[in-house]
């Protein structure tokens, strides 16, 4: 692999806090090794704007090995920048050349407010959750892990689903700000498991209820989220959320 | 001094006499009863779920925007259990042995007994919780092995089982918090404890003073109990496989607040991990000690070798795990297999750019698999690349998700061309001294997980953390906070305008101005950085009394600078990264001084701590049980003051031998 | 749950689009079915339009299919002022939108513009409606002839046909439609399928396939009818 350094101009979004407007700062950067990460490459401006007396770029990001999710950047029109599969933590800068311009954008949804420059606030995701992403055992009541066998490829369906990270691009990406597959993936999880089935159709109708609530829209089946999702999560799930609820809807008693 | 409360008794029936006789709370009591809990990964997430579950009022706390990203997220390998489902002569017994012999004999038998005891249950629980552990076409769990074992005793969900049983937790947490038990703070640091004297006139922890990372305002918390599971402090390294994010202040500021540090030194440094290629370097991966089950690792056998590894023909190349551990051979525990790494590179033998690493190598797997698979389908003698065609297959199945990260941070498809690996800080087996019920010496402070020292020793075993985080969590904490909170029944919540929390909360603030005043002209990156460099270089994976002496002093300047010439720029009442990073650096680099004064105390070498004036002819490990048999306990006493106290180890089952993989 | 809840939440709402949907298309399917008897005419040049013309009277004379065809209109419009709804309710879930925007990276043009396509087939349909609907249900007594074949007289809808699609613009007209159709119906088909839940694999493939050939079969179809009469391929004699 050959290493190169590049320079680069930078458009930022910068806003002080949610209550004030934001506007893009431009920045040149120089000197940028192709080994670095993404994030790496902010480091280095922030670095620089903190010895100007600047105040650097906040952003989200802790794992930095695309596991925890933290991370969001829509850059040059793509939630985690242009590789597929990927984090904005796991990009790195082999992926431009010397003189490109990148656009550097927060999570844009009503759902997903800017809290500061390209940090969002994702709680809603939380609350989603909370409304029924669970199975209710209590510690202490379970049962030998062995006891239910599960056939392997239904297991392998759920730890799938079970993969997706909670990062939101599937909003960022999604032209309704759906959050339809961050929720499917969920409810695809627990329904694939036999574990899930006591709750199953109050779960589904509850998460859904709350993602309205929360202001998310519908789904369209664009597939933008697929495309742009850090963990491959297929949309498939969508249409098994889709049926979890139907079937929920004109069955459940109450 | 220090009591660590073992209960008496033989030890396999310790933790069940000890539930049968710790003190109860009704419920109609626990619902009057508030408790604080530091951080969500493994065990803050299971604790908080489990006590909200009894029906305790908890109120849980975070820095990261949702409890789901904890750094226990990034986990890769497993969970150890002792099931036996594979009927390979696994125990409690024996995995309480390992853990034992595998922290080199300096754990405690107890909690390590207790906690081979629950290992079982943590995974009846969690795939109770949904978690998609790895299974068998029978539709039964499926199982492998890890470094420094000999049974298959792991379980795991591809190389995310750290995520699948964070999110397991944090779905049990959310559960809690929808109905009303938990209630959760995210993006709030927790900055001190406070401490308040009981009716006897005993100094009992009583709350929290906690910074809103957004609005930089800072609260007051009440809780009848404080449970700190902030996790490890490896970032003391600046560079390590810790999350940007993860921290030591929580634990640091109780520790400044009377709790005691156990075993400041003990570090983990991982051997798989993708080397450092240059100064921009944020942190490092770590790749799945998984690897090891099929990789094998080797350095040219001439010194400064230049050629491409594929050039090297099989018998120039030096397997050196192999050649000194015939027995384990690559499956060596990760201090062994880390500091071999090291004693190659420094000898000259290192590859790539930096010559800082040793090669993974997967083509003597890949052909392997592939005849088997060939063999499975029939194919006569296949060609080397039909071999090679099936056993990619086979590995890619494996390890596919490991592979590919290693492609996307290298660049270099490692199914052509060996991996490149170097050891790396990881882990952190110190943390804050705790007695057998997980209480700190500040009476109604707990500490779980890795932020306490308690099982693993001087070096952890693979697939033992998760274990240690949920087994506190889900199963040790219900039973011994009660026993605790029995007698705080009549403790009224105490008001947040009592002059310990408006003290405490001034001291904060103070701390904060005085940060935010001194404007200086270096920033807390590169203060951090050179932290990390003393660190590394002088307490890192060998060490001697000359580095560490230097490394005290090089600490005392760097602190001094820190305190006169950082520069934070923002304000305090925002949203300030900056800021944040300021206050968890200055902690740092105040335990960076502990880790060092308590590595030159400990003038043996064991585990993850190897003192290089304490080694055998052959340059392996020597154990001091004469001497250093105890945990050191280190007392906070004033700037760079400390007492030691030593909790001396009792081992009446697990008798000290000198470790060996050979 | 109450039904009012059941249909309005967004799952919900794209149930109602799917379902519809999928009702339009079965129409669509009777509608090319019938229609396509006009090429009787070039097997047979002999019929000019009697056995279109004979379906047309069919559909016409049943009261059953005439019932059916309140709920077309009430099936066409819910899922006309649904889809607006959503659309609009959709847009609005983005107040501050970017300054990049993802363009074709992720999805394809016509899956993210239902919107636009359905607005063109709804002009299309407007015109459509006053060149046969209306004359041939409405104001059939001053705008329709009379044709009578074996003794039984009924309206000589095919003359219509013929005479309206002498004309260019009106066949350009028509073809744009039928090209808005077939975008439409090549995201509408499975994703229609996809929002009622078939997820499994297997009826996943057969639902794409069948509605990529559906959704370039049925429009073709329907755009050589103004062809074939335009360039006289389909006659009256």
């Amino acid at each position: 692999m050959e290493h190169y350094t590049m320079n680069l101009t930078l458009k930022v979004w910068r806003q002080k806090s949610s209550k004030e407007k934001g506007s893009f700062e431009t920045y040149k950067v120089s000197d940028i090794s192709s080994e670095m990460s993404f994030l790496e490459m902010i480091d280095v401006l922030n670095e620089r704007l903190i010895n100007e007396g600047k105040e650097p770029i906040a952003f989200d990001h802790d794992c930095r090995e695309g596991i925890c999710g933290a991370c969001s950047m829509y850059i040059n029109g793509r939630p985690h920048g242009p590789w597929t599969a990927n984090t904005t933590c796991q990009l790195h800068m082999r992926a431009y050349k010397d003189g490109d311009t990148i656009v550097v954008e927060p999570w844009r949804a009503n759902s997903f407010p800017v809290i500061k420059d390209l940090v969002v606030d994702r709680g809603a995701f939380d609350r989603i959750i909370a409304a029924g992403g669970f199975i209710s055992a209590n510690t202490g009541n379970a049962v030998d892990a062995n006891a239910t066998p599960i056939e392997k490829d239904k297991a392998d369906a759920a730890f799938a689903a079970a993969a997706c990270i909670g990062c939101g691009a599937c909003v960022a990406a999604c032209k309704n700000s759906s959050a339809m597959l961050f929720l499917s993936a969920k409810v695809s999880h627990l329904a694939l498991l036999p574990q899930g089935g006591p709750e199953r159709k109050s779960r589904v109708l509850n998460m859904v209820q709350q993602m309205d609530k929360e202001g998310f829209g519908a789904c369209t089946f664009t597939e933008a989220c697929e495309a742009v999702c850090p963990k491959e999560i297929s949309v498939t799930n969508i249409s098994r959320l889709n049926k979890e609820y139907l079937i929920a809807g004109l069955t459940e008693e109450k | 001094m220090l009591n660590s409360r073992i209960p008496a008794g033989q030890l396999d029936l310790k933790w069940t006499d000890y539930k049968g006789h710790c003190k109860l709370v009704n419920p109609a009591n626990k619902r009057k009863l508030e408790i604080i809990i530091i951080g969500t990964g493994l065990a803050g997430a299971s604790a908080a779920a489990t006590l909200g579950e009894l029906g305790y009022k908890v109120k849980a706390f975070c820095f990261q925007d949702s409890p789901r990203r904890a750094h226990s997220i990034a986990a890769q390998g497993g969970i150890n259990a002792a099931k036996n489902y594979q009927n390979d002569g696994d125990s409690v017994f024996r995995l309480f042995y390992d853990t034992i012999k595998g922290g080199d004999y300096r754990a405690r038998e107890a909690n390590v007994h207790r906690l081979a005891e629950v290992s079982a249950n943590i995974i009846d629980q969690c795939v109770a919780q949904g978690v998609p552990f790895a299974r068998e076409y029978g539709g039964l769990l499926s199982n492998r092995s890890f470094g420094g074992t000999q049974v298959q005793r792991t379980f795991y969900a591809a190389g995310q089982t750290g995520q699948q049983l964070l999110i397991g937790a944090y779905q049990q947490l959310e559960r809690q918090v929808s109905l009303g038990n938990v209630t959760m703070y995210t993006r709030h640091e927790m900055l001190d404890i406070v401490m308040v004297k009981d009716d006897k006139g005993v100094d009992k922890c009583r709350g929290v003073i906690v910074r809103n990372l957004i609005t930089g305002e800072l609260e007051r918390h009440f809780g009848h109990a404080v449970l700190l599971c902030s996790g490890g402090y490896g970032n003391v390294f600046y560079l390590s496989t810790n999350a940007m994010g993860s921290n030591v202040t929580a634990a640091w500021k109780a520790h400044r607040k009377g709790a005691y540090f156990g075993n400041p030194c003990y570090t983990q440094i991982h051997p798989t991990c993708i080397p450092v290629s240059g100064d921009h370097q944020s942190k490092l991966t770590l790749m799945s000690e998984s690897l090891r089950n099929d990789g094998r690792i080797w350095v040219p056998k001439k010194q400064g070798d230049n050629r491409k590894p594929s050039d090297i023909p099989e018998e120039e190349r030096d397997y050196y795990l192999e050649r000194r551990y015939p027995a384990f051979g690559n499956l060596v525990p990760r201090d062994v297999a880390s500091r071999a790494a090291k004693e190659r590179c420094d000898a000259g033998y290192g590859v790539g750019s930096s010559k800082q690493a040793v090669y993974l190598d997967y083509a003597a797997a890949i052909v392997r698999y592939g005849k088997i698979e060939c063999g499975k389908l029939g194919i006569d003698n296949p060609s080397a690349e039909v071999i090679r065609k099936h056993g990619v297959d086979v590995v890619k199945e494996k390890y596919g998700n490991l592979f590919d990260m290693y492609e996307k941070i290298t660049g270099e498809n490692p199914y052509e061309v060996p991996m490149r690996i170097y050891p790396a800080v990881h882990y952190t087996m110190g943390g804050l001294w705790v007695d057998y019920e997980l209480m700190t010496s500040i009476p109604g402070l707990y500490a779980l997980g890795e932020a306490n020292f308690s099982d693993h020793g001087a070096n952890r075993l693979g697939a033992s953390a998760l274990m240690q985080g949920l087994a506190d969590g889900y199963f040790v904490i219900p039973y011994t906070i009660g026993n605790y909170l029995a007698d705080e029944i009549a403790t009224k919540p105490i008001s947040l305008d009592h002059p310990a929390f408006v003290e405490t909360e001034k001291a904060v603030r103070d701390r904060i101005e005085k940060l935010m005043s001194i404007k200086g002209t270096q920033s807390v990156e590169s203060l951090h950085k050179r932290l990390g460099k003393i660190m590394w270089d002088k307490c890192g994976m060998a060490r001697n009394e000359q580095g560490l002496k230097e490394a005290i002093v090089e600490i005392q300047q760097l602190k001094k600078e820190f305190w006169s010439d950082v520069r934070i720029p923002g304000g305090i009442n925002e949203m300030n990264p900056e800021l944040d990073k300021a206050n968890r650096v200055a902690d740092f680099i105040e335990l960076g001084e502990l880790m060092c004064k308590d590595a030159l105390n400990r003038k043996e070498s064991c585990g993850g701590h190897f003192r290089e004036e304490s080694q055998t002819d052959e340059g392996e490990a020597q154990r001091d049980d004469v001497n250093f048999k105890y945990v050191s306990a280190w007392e906070f006493k004033g700037e760079s003051e400390w007492q030691l106290h030593k909790e001396e180890l009792n081992f009446e089952v697990a008798k000290p031998t000198q470790r060996s993989y050979k | 749950m109450k039904w009012s809840e059941f249909f309005t939440s967004s799952v919900g709402k794209k149930f109602v689009m799917a379902f519809t949907g999928l009702f339009l298309i079965s129409f669509l399917i009777v509608h090319v079915g019938i229609n396509a008897c006009i090429f009787a005419d070039m097997v047979d040049p002999d019929d000019n339009g009697e056995m279109f013309n004979k379906a047309a009277h069919f559909m016409g004379a049943s009261y059953v299919i005439r019932l059916m065809e309140i709920g077309l209109f009430a099936g066409i419009i819910l899922h006309i002022v649904q889809g607006y709804m959503l659309e609009a309710q959709n847009r609005s879930r983005r107040k501050e939108g970017y300054a990049v925007s993802m363009g074709s990276k992720g999805s394809a043009w016509y899956k993210k513009s239902m919107g636009l396509l359905g607005t063109l087939i709804l002009l299309f349909l407007i015109v459509h409606i006053a060149h046969f609907w209306v004359p041939s249900r409405i104001t059939y007594e001053t705008t329709l002839s009379e044709v009578s074949y074996n003794g039984n007289a009924m309206h000589d809808v095919f003359s219509k046909m013929v005479e309206v699609f002498q004309n260019g613009y009106v066949v350009i007209l028509y073809i744009l439609g039928c090209f808005s159709l077939a975008w439409h119906l090549l995201h509408g088909f499975q994703s229609s399928f996809r929002t009622v839940g078939v997820h499994n694999k297997k009826w996943l493939a057969l639902v794409q396939s069948v509605g990529i050939g559906f959704s370039i079969i049925v429009p073709l179809i329907f755009a050589l009818m103004p062809i074939s009469i335009f360039f006289g391929w389909v006659t009256n004699s």
